[in-house]
């Protein structure tokens, strides 16, 4: 089929499989890493504010496979002798906590200041008006950039070639060079990647046009 | 942990290094101005253009916006070798990034073009300022002011993005870390070093791209409208 046999198609949804896990482990870990981060750059504490800002300042100035040879490099210094998944799912939630908890803080930005002021007269406590009030705000205005930037790491995913991670396109690097055919072989990475971005990028704005008419 | 840092190697290398900065930093400068010029284009084709040109364009921005870079440039490269078509990573690493960011700043374009109010492009009618004049002195200055900074913040993203091209054997700041790295074996060192180049020229790169914006948009200026 298309010249390529079906070993060679399995070898290609194995990495397409590890794509997704690394992704899986990149949006987990850095909604776990943003979530306090988008709280903190809100935060009442000057010090927390400028630490959380310096953060996301340097994780989005520093390319990403530059990140992932930091972390791989620096793990193994320490003495661990980690497998690339460890380092680039580290490297993966660096980046992603960086550019989420901005989202993050931009949504609970949007929701109006009247709500906060509303919840005090109504004599709630400083969490009971973030958890009941504006959180539930938060999270519809959230949704279309939260999904949009899934997008955005399932491609990035990519880079963790450079730390030699077995992907998508590093499966996909090995097969161009065993059978040097690599119009069908990055045709058909493409088309996986496309599989698999097209249908978040489009429930992305659908979610966003829903907000909008409302 | 007994590790000892080691930042010596940065004496010996450090003419390496530069010429990764400049050929960085050249991919970047040399990717922008075409990579608007496609990206305009695209987005006025999106909303002005017929069915056929319409859907090219859908497909293009769409297609673009849902890939790895890397994986459009590995098609770019080894595609054009077995063609046997040889230009080089730096020619294959511009023409990638272009067409890249090309299709995200359609996106942004075509954003900016959509927030200008109609009654704009009805006084152009008005003063019988044919299609193409009233795109051109009329909405494309306007556009682009509402959009600069998204647009300064998608050039910044790219250039981290040449990082990449390493990839495909060019000797950009990351390709020279690599080489860097496998001979002296001081890995860790080597990509700090690098992340804070980074860090710095992408910081610079904002700096100069909103100086740009201070001297091309002086209505802003006189009106003191932040951008």
């Amino acid at each position: 089929m298309l010249g390529l046999t079906i070993e060679q198609f399995t070898y290609l949804f194995r990495g397409t499989g590890w794509t997704v896990v690394l992704s899986l482990l990149g949006f987990a870990g850095g909604t776990l890493l943003g979530l306090p981060l988008a709280l903190a750059r809100r935060s009442a504490s000057r010090t927390l504010r400028l630490l959380s800002s310096g953060f996301v300042q340097i994780v989005q100035g520093i390319p990403l496979p530059v990140i992932m040879f930091v972390v791989y490099f620096g793990m193994s210094i320490g003495g661990y002798n980690v497998p690339a998944l460890v380092a680039a799912g580290a490297a993966m939630t660096l980046y992603a906590s960086a550019y989420l908890g901005e989202i993050w803080k931009g949504c609970i930005q949007a929701v109006p200041k009247t709500q906060w002021e509303a919840g005090e007269c109504l004599a709630l406590s400083p969490l009971q008006r973030f958890v009941h009030v504006i959180l539930p705000q938060a999270v519809r205005i959230a949704i279309p950039p939260t999904v949009g930037f899934m997008v955005q790491i399932v491609k990035n995913t990519s880079y963790s070639v450079v730390i030699g991670f077995f992907d998508l396109t590093y499966s996909a690097k090995v097969l161009n060079n065993s059978t040097y055919m690599p119009f069908t072989v990055f045709t058909i990475a493409a088309v996986l990647y496309f599989a698999i971005c097209f249908p978040m990028s489009m429930i992305a704005r659908r979610y966003e046009r829903r907000l909008q008419r409302t | 942990m007994g590790y000892e840092f080691d930042f010596s190697f940065l004496s010996s290398y450090a003419p390496d290094m530069w010429r990764g900065v400049w050929l960085t930093l050249g991919m970047t400068f040399v990717s922008i101005v075409p990579g608007f010029v496609l990206g305009t284009a695209v987005a006025l084709a999106r909303l002005h253009g017929g069915p056929w040109l319409r859907g090219i364009a859908t497909c293009y921005v769409e297609a673009i916006r849902n890939t790895p870079l890397i994986i459009q440039v590995f098609w770019l490269f080894f595609g054009l070798a077995v063609l046997q078509i040889y230009i080089g990573s730096f020619v294959a690493a511009v023409i990638a990034l272009t067409i890249n960011v090309g299709a995200y700043t359609a996106e942004i374009m075509r954003a900016g073009f959509q927030s200008i109010p109609k009654g704009q492009v009805e006084a152009a009618e008005c003063l019988a300022l044919g299609p193409v004049q009233t795109v051109l002195s009329v909405q494309l200055p306007q556009a682009v002011e509402r959009v600069y900074p998204a647009l300064v913040s998608q050039f910044v993203l790219m250039m981290l993005a040449t990082s990449i091209m390493s990839q495909i054997s060019a000797e950009e700041l990351t390709g020279v870390a690599y080489m860097v790295q496998s001979f002296t074996f001081r890995g860790f060192e080597v990509y700090l070093v690098i992340a804070a180049i980074y860090l710095a020229m992408a910081t610079l790169l904002r700096i100069v791209l909103m100086g740009v914006a201070q001297v091309s948009f002086p209505r802003r200026r006189r009106l003191r409208t932040p951008l």
